[in-house]
């Protein structure tokens, strides 16, 4: 279905990517938003904040980001389209309630601008250090969704994408932007409310009495109670069985813990986003993400100057990560070369894909700023030869 | 209840997940008690069952959204007054009510309780304060009174506690009330009273916990306590509630402490955005998530 | 005739003894048998004093016991019944 106007700000803007975040929230649908300051985050907030009231919606600054990441998640059974903001520090905090929104299948999502860590770091500055926290940090199994945005057109475009597969898949969807996306300014495009696709809320059309809350559709996704309908609903972190009510059985912890899994991996080809260029015939492929992929292009120019066949491979979806792409062009290139914002983090996951098949490079930065493009450039002329 | 049907049914029935009993609560625990004295409030004050939502933190006491036949939500540790905030604030029509203990509502959610009381949010909070942490085995709570043994004050607690409805007046809430587990009537009463309260509204309700409170302090099984209860206890209304600290084994002060009007969050932020924004302003009835 | 009669469904019983001691007029004791889970579950021992006031359903932790005024039609049957989920054993 099409986005409701009244939160589609059309036409051509020059908005950083935290503003342009906030209005692909508010084009999603999202009306409910529960924040605490943090920077690089904040301003998307309060953008919210200043806008929401005049689309019919709510803002409301809480006590902590353990409060805010869990209010959020009451505004969405509630009824609201919900989401939160951080970084580093605060995104930290709100581990155990990204496991609440696995467990109890709430769709919402989580914005995090990276900076600097460990710790309070380095709060102004770029990085891209929380990329295995996003996959990793709550306990447990699990698996979620991961967009990096690149620039603020896509921190609007991707801050939708990621409320239509949080709905879709009523997962916890995360948008990985980074201090300088976050804050970079450049011309974002807002179509007409009639051009942006919105994924509606999978409400249930069983009447109460007959329906189980957490019974899986075919995509083993269950659709949702609207609370206040007399379902009697049960929500529970606890395992629980498909009425929703706790079953600690290992039996049920199997099969429950599976399908929350397999909801993801089964539909991965259809989360699946990535940007590919001059992948064929390359000897090497840089593999890159947010702000990182942008002075890799750099490195990326310079190298085809000297005559050397680079190819390109942005993931725009982090997780579930695209490893059956990456395996792909393992078999095709000498070598990947992987810069990014910390000390080895996402190339992990492209060594375990590439499994031997070429070389992995990782080009390392600690944070603070970006990659220097030569640097990334001479790992790639290291590779090539 | 007068019953003339054919078949009488317990007046806490048609609240309970019945397919779900015996419940996991021990002999002689308060915590079912309080939740007989719930159901006749819910009866009493009218309450629209489709509209009245649970949410629970983590422990024994949390485990009461499980058992109620209601939108129910069993949330983390510490976190059902957030959870219920998001819940009453994107649906206003919603009564929502949160049902705890002391050791989740205020030790790891007690920043949250504090500020949900600050901002006059509507939500209704019965915390059943057992005076210990039950479900992990009987360790030092905030509201553990001093001298009593616990698994981590094996020598017994030195820390001092809180004294709830003092805490719970000065950080805002409207309406504060404690009574016991022996006090089935009166707290039904409160909590029905506590239904007609717009804003933040928190009654204590004082229970038995005789498999690690009373054993492990030779105060006998649950029977025991609530004769305790019934000797200790003094009814007084309006007590000022910095007179109302508990302690081990001295009296029980109980009653309706505070009553009183303060506008709630929505009604401020409504007025607020209203004034200031006049025609532009859109008021989110409710969020509903047709998109 | 009794006034009130109370039902117990036995199998919810912790035998915890609130509805025998607070009885106002009791009515209640426990019995010496036991349900399927090892507890004396309380039984009428004194029927015809039972006003119906539901003071051991306020009480009842477990949600296992209820009192109810004696309706007024002799066709209602009396004294301490069982409910399905289980038969009072005396």
């Amino acid at each position: 279905m099409h986005a409701d106007p009244a939160g589609v700000l059309t036409g051509s803007h020059f908005l950083d990517g935290d503003h342009a975040c906030c209005e692909g929230a508010l084009a999603a649908g999202a009306r409910f938003s529960s924040g605490y300051p943090i920077t690089p985050s904040t301003e998307v907030v309060e953008r919210f904040a200043s806008r929401v009231p005049t689309v019919g919606g709510t803002f409301i600054q809480m006590e902590d980001e353990l409060a805010a990441s869990i209010t959020l998640q009451g505004a969405v059974w509630g009824g609201a389209k919900a989401f939160t903001v951080t970084s580093g520090p605060g995104f930290s905090l709100m581990m155990e309630h990204i496991g609440l929104a696995i467990m109890t299948e709430t769709p919402c999502v989580f914005v995090d601008v990276q900076r600097g860590g460990p710790s309070t770091g380095l709060p102004t500055l770029p990085a891209q250090g929380d990329m295995m926290q996003v996959r990793w940090g709550s306990h447990g199994d699990y698996e979620i969704i991961a967009l990096c945005p690149n620039s603020p057109q896509e921190c609007f475009d991707l801050t939708v994408t990621a409320f239509n597969y949080s709905e879709q898949y009523r997962v916890p969807v995360f948008v990985m932007m980074d201090e300088v996306v976050g804050h970079m300014t450049e011309k974002v495009v807002i179509p007409p409310a009639e051009q942006i696709e919105v994924t509606p809320r999978r409400y249930t059309t069983i009447p109460p009495g007959e329906f189980l809350a957490f019974e899986p559709k075919d995509d083993l996704v269950p659709d949702m109670p609207r609370t206040g309908e007399g379902y009697n609903v049960h929500v529970t972190g606890l395992t629980h069985d498909n009425r929703g009510y706790p079953d600690m059985t290992p039996a049920q912890q199997d099969k429950l813990v599976k399908r929350l899994c397999n909801k993801i991996r089964q539909n991965v080809d259809k989360i699946t986003l990535y940007e590919a260029d001059q992948i064929e015939g390359a000897d090497v492929a840089v593999v890159s993400y947010g702000i990182t992929s942008r002075v890799a292009q750099r490195a990326i120019d310079l190298a085809r100057d000297k005559g050397i066949k680079v190819g390109k491979f942005r993931l725009i979806t982090a997780w579930p990560f695209p490893e059956k792409q990456i395996a792909e062009i393992a078999a095709k290139v000498k070598a990947f070369v992987v810069p990014e914002l910390n000390l080895g983090q996402m190339v992990r996951e492209v060594e375990r894909a590439a499994a031997g098949k070429a070389v992995v490079r990782h080009v390392p930065h600690a944070g603070g700023s970006v990659h220097k493009p030569e640097d990334i450039l001479q790992a790639i002329m290291e590779v090539a030869r | 209840m007068t019953t003339i049907g054919i078949t009488p049914t317990n007046p806490v029935e048609p609240f309970l997940r019945t397919d779900r009993m015996p419940h996991i609560w021990c002999p002689g625990c308060g915590i079912g008690t309080s939740v007989n004295s719930f159901a006749r409030a819910l009866t009493e004050a009218n309450m629209d069952l489709k509209n009245v939502a649970i949410v629970s933190g983590i422990g024994c006491t949390g485990r009461v959204a499980g058992y109620m036949k209601l939108d129910s939500f069993h949330t983390t540790h510490g976190r059902a007054i957030p959870f219920a905030t998001g819940l009453k604030l994107a649906n206003p029509k919603l009564n929502v009510v949160v049902y705890s203990g002391d050791g989740d509502l205020f030790a790891i959610g007690g920043n949250h309780l504090i500020h949900a009381a600050r901002r006059n949010v509507d939500i209704k909070v019965v915390c059943v304060n057992n005076l210990i942490y039950a479900m992990t085995g009987g360790q030092t709570a905030p509201t553990t009174p001093g001298d009593v043994v616990t698994s981590t004050n094996p020598y017994g607690t030195y820390d001092p506690s809180f004294n709830l409805p003092y805490l719970v007046e000065a950080a805002g809430a409207v309406y504060v009330a404690r009574w016991t587990a022996f006090h089935v009537r009166q707290l039904a009463r409160a909590m029905e009273e506590m239904f007609t309260k717009k804003g933040f509204s928190f009654i204590e309700v004082l229970s038995p916990c005789p498999t690690l409170y009373q054993r492990r302090n030779k105060m006998g099984d649950g029977l025991d306590t609530m004769k305790f209860y019934k000797e200790k206890s003094r009814i007084k209304n309006g007590a000022p509630t910095n007179e109302v600290a508990l302690s081990k084994s001295g009296e029980i002060i109980v009653g309706k402490f505070v009553d009183r009007e303060r506008a709630d969050y929505r009604d401020l932020m409504h007025d607020q955005l209203e004034e200031v924004l006049g025609d532009q302003y859109v008021e989110a009835e409710a969020c509903e998530c047709s998109i | 005739m009794a006034k009130g009669s109370v039902e117990i469904v036995v199998e919810r019983c912790k035998a915890c003894g609130f509805c025998v001691e607070f009885c106002p007029t009791h009515v209640l004791a426990l019995s010496s048998a036991f349900n399927a889970k090892g507890y004396h579950t309380p039984y009428m021992v004194h029927p015809e004093k039972c006003s119906g006031c539901d003071l051991c359903g306020m009480y009842c932790p477990d949600l296992a016991i209820f009192g109810y005024k004696q309706p007024a039609s002799p066709k209602e049957r009396r004294g301490c019944r069982a409910t399905a989920a289980g038969r009072s054993r005396r």
